[in-house]
């Protein structure tokens, strides 16, 4: 029966992340950003929240079932507090979720108890590419069989976190299907390049990886002798994706809603106009009817259902959403907005990363 | 608990419905188009003994328990399954489900506002008889659109008969030739009983078919939704019963705001309707063009990054998108009444989003698909003239844009006008 109230659960973990987002993000996001690194402890008292052990089954460590829908409620939240400390402590989901979703029984053994620690795991996700030409289903970074072993070969970007990572988890072109393969830092032939100068998203730490004819056994590959279903595993990345825009779309939206109602012009706050009344009551309308999309994909997706054309959707149109919600956020603001002491800049340049972002978190 | 699952019972009655548009509403969507204000007669006859039985449920439990049919615990799917109706009836042919017998929007605002005799009296007639009935309602004024506060239409109360007597004129007015000539039905009709009072003074009025007094005109030349009937109304010293003043005592008594805002609680329903009466049109238009590219060998590959889409791929997703926010927020809406929780925000969120989106897709389907989203001999351009409708009435996309303002704002109509 059609009903879009969080339960009792759902609500208490939004309210404990909205909290820390008010509390501990929002003191420091804005230094974060000039500053090209969250403060370890705010990074810290995230992850202690236990988000992702939530999501893993006690069998390996953690302390519940996967559930998409619920995931985008609390990455929402995530994102509300600030888009790159949310990527920061996220950033392990991107490789948990698919082990948990797409690995073999030993690599879910091996590696989910990792990420059920008070430590934040230093396993970082390999997915995008640098080349305009980027096709998550059709990637240039190559694995090629070698007897026992495959080699992998080609160029990855916006690897969060690299430089602290003792594992990877790369995607790569095997054969026209998107495969992915665990590779140990140090490997021969694994290098990490320069930090990624980046638009937006400056606090968080991302890198390029180089792979040179990078060799690992085949049994690296995630999923076995079978491998994965990559559209799948993509489908609940792009719904992390989805309810972190929508968090950070709120967040500008707020803002700027606050600012027009005490911001004074020719005698009366700037919100007493249609026209600013009206751009904010459009960025309400989308930014709800977003939610809703990332909503309805993470339902179908706990539902077993196949989702990739509501996915595909979704993230169109969510995309487009948060970079017209923050374009109206910064005009609300006028001058101010484009002033680096206001966070509205912020967020506007965030906001047009979504259209590239891919594979950093998933649900 | 996050749901989005529609009872397996309504979906079933969905599929009949479906049936009716395609086997009975589309063979005639074009007929009717081109000969406006003839009635879709197949569709009414086809319609009326399943309205008929429906509402005979209704008003029997309403006889039964009075008053406490409103302590029914548990959801009412009730909303939800009328939103579902009107966007497959929509989906057929949105002229002619305006012309679906029944309460429509009289019988909403009846239903909203009426203390449960008033429901039995004048309700009943939607659950009777061989030959179908309507309702209507009259707000819209020459002079008084979007400000329907400023209404001129007065109800005076005749102190030696206990009768109002009402006179002014009413335009625009969906179903009025069917509810007040064609068949025993009524009209809503809204006056102020002290013109002092503003929106205070307003009342709802219930005047029923062939009352002295009452002209109707023939009916208006539309854009699209011809098959609907719009007329103006025109009451000259036109007597009703004390009793046809809509509302408990306490409601009618009242002089201050809460009088109106009693009468606004029809909103709450008829949004969400229309907003469902447009996703309805949206679907379609939208089908309607995957179809026809189909034909052609295009299709949508949902795997494929931005800079691989075709120009068809990318306007058909972007679509797809606009399609989907302002269908889940009309279900938003009524979810929000289903549980029993307020949704005037949310009503007026959906409506103004879907009367834009499918303004917006209707267009996108007639420009690609270039000559023959042009041409009369497809549907295309039928949608897109009778998607526009829904960007205008039960309160225009400024006027709902407005309301979601002040809400979000927590502004009154002085702060932001
Ligand atoms: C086919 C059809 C069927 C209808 N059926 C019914 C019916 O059954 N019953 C009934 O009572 N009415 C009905 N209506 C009337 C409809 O609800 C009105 O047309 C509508 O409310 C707008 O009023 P108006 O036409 O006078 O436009 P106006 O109020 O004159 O508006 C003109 C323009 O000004 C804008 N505007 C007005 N005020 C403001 C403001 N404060 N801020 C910003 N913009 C503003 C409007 O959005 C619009 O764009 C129907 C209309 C049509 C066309």
């Amino acid at each position: 029966m059609l009903d879009f109230r969080l339960d009792e659960e759902q609500k208490m973990l939004s309210d404990t992340i909205h909290r820390f987002a008010e509390e501990r993000v929002r003191k420091v996001f804005r230094h974060a950003d000039e500053d090209g690194k969250i403060p370890a402890d705010v990074i810290k008292a995230g992850w202690e929240i236990g988000v992702l052990p939530s999501f893993i089954p006690e069998t390996y460590g953690g302390f519940g079932e996967p559930s998409a829908v619920t995931a985008a409620i609390a990455y929402e939240q995530f994102a509300y507090g600030d888009l790159a400390a949310a990527l920061n402590i996220l950033a392990p989901s991107a490789v948990a979720m698919a082990v948990l979703r797409a690995g073999t029984e030993a690599q879910k053994e091996a590696h989910l108890p990792l990420f059920c620690e008070d430590k934040l795991p230093k396993i970082a996700a390999a997915l995008t590419e640098p080349s305009i030409l980027y096709d998550p289903f059709d990637l240039k970074t190559t694995a090629t069989p070698d007897g026992d072993e495959v080699i992998l070969h080609g160029v990855k970007s916006v690897v969060p976190l690299a430089d602290q990572a003792d594992t990877f988890l790369v995607y790569v072109n095997e054969g026209g299907r998107t495969q992915a393969y665990f590779i140990p830092a140090g490997t021969p032939g694994l290098t990490i390049g320069e930090r990624d100068k980046l638009m937006g998203i400056r606090a968080l730490p991302t890198f390029k990886l180089h792979l040179d004819n990078v060799s690992v056994p085949a049994e690296n590959r995630l999923g076995g002798a079978d491998g994965i279903n990559f559209s799948t595993l993509l489908n609940y990345s792009r719904v992390a994706m989805g309810a972190l825009a929508v968090g950070m779309a709120r967040a500008g939206y707020e803002y700027a809603r606050d600012y027009a109602k005490q911001r004074v012009q020719f005698g009366e706050p700037i919100a007493h106009r249609q026209s600013i009344a009206f751009m904010l009551a459009e960025m309400a309308i989308d930014i709800d009817g977003a939610r809703m999309m990332v909503w309805e994909a993470a339902w179908m997706l706990d539902q077993g259902q196949e989702a990739t054309q509501a996915v595909t959707v979704m993230k169109h149109y969510v995309d487009e959403m948060v970079m017209t919600v923050a374009d109206r956020a910064l005009q609300t603001l006028g001058g101010y907005g484009y002033i680096r002491e206001y966070p509205v800049e912020l967020w506007f340049r965030n906001a047009r990363g979504f259209a590239t972002f891919d594979g950093l978190a998933s649900a | 608990m996050i749901n989005f699952e529609i009872p397996a019972r309504i979906k079933q009655e969905l599929m009949m419905v479906e049936m009716v548009a395609n086997q009975v509403m589309r063979p005639r969507s074009r007929y009717l188009d081109e000969h406006e204000h003839e009635r879709p007669t197949e569709f009414i006859n086809m319609m009326w003994p399943a309205v008929k039985e429906q509402n005979r449920r209704q008003i029997e439990r309403l006889k039964q328990n009075g008053a406490a049919a409103k302590e029914k615990s548990g959801p009412s799917t009730a909303l939800l399954r009328l939103i579902l109706l009107i966007e497959q009836m929509s989906w057929g042919d949105a002229g002619q489900y305006l012309c679906v017998p029944g309460g429509g929007l009289g019988g909403a605002a009846v239903e909203a506002v009426g203390t449960p005799e008033q429901k039995i009296r004048f309700l009943s007639r939607f659950a009777e008889g061989d030959e179908p009935s309507w309702g209507a309602m009259a707000i819209t004024e020459p002079d008084a659109g979007s400000d329907n506060s400023s209404m001129r239409t007065t109800a005076v109360l005749d102190p030696e008969t206990n009768e109002w007597i009402i006179n002014g004129e009413k335009i625009f007015i969906t179903s009025g030739t069917l509810s007040l000539k064609e068949s025993n039905g009524f009209c809503v009709v809204w006056a102020t009983v002290d013109p002092k009072a503003g929106r205070g003074g307003i009342k709802s009025f219930i005047v029923e078919a062939n009352t002295p007094g009452v002209t109707v005109s023939p009916g208006l030349e539309k854009l699209g939704i011809r098959a609907s009937d719009t007329v103006i109304l025109t009451f000259e010293d036109v007597r009703v019963p004390y009793d046809n003043l809509l509302g408990s005592a306490e409601v009618r008594e009242q002089t201050g705001k809460a009088g109106f805002a009693g009468a606004m609680k029809t909103f709450d329903a008829s949004r969400p309707a229309v907003a469902a009466s447009a996703m309805g049109i949206a679907r379609a238009a939208l089908e309607f063009v995957k179809e026809k590219l189909a034909e052609e060998g295009i299709t949508v590959d949902y795997t494929k990054p931005t800079h691989k889409m075709t120009a068809f791929e990318r306007e058909l997703v972007m679509m797809e998108g606009l399609y989907k926010s302002a269908w889940l927020l009309t279900l938003k809406s009524v979810a929000a009444m289903t549980h029993g929780e307020g949704n005037r925000l949310e009503a007026s969120m959906s409506k103004a989003h879907a009367g834009m989106v499918v303004t917006k897709i209707s267009q996108k389907a007639v420009e690609l698909l270039g000559p023959l989203g042009y041409s009369r001999e497809l549907l295309a351009e039928k949608f897109m003239r009778d998607a526009k409708i829904n960007d205008i009435y039960e309160g225009t996309r400024q006027i709902n844009l407005l309301i979601v303002a002040r809400a979000i704002l927590g502004y009154s109509r002085k702060e932001l006008k």
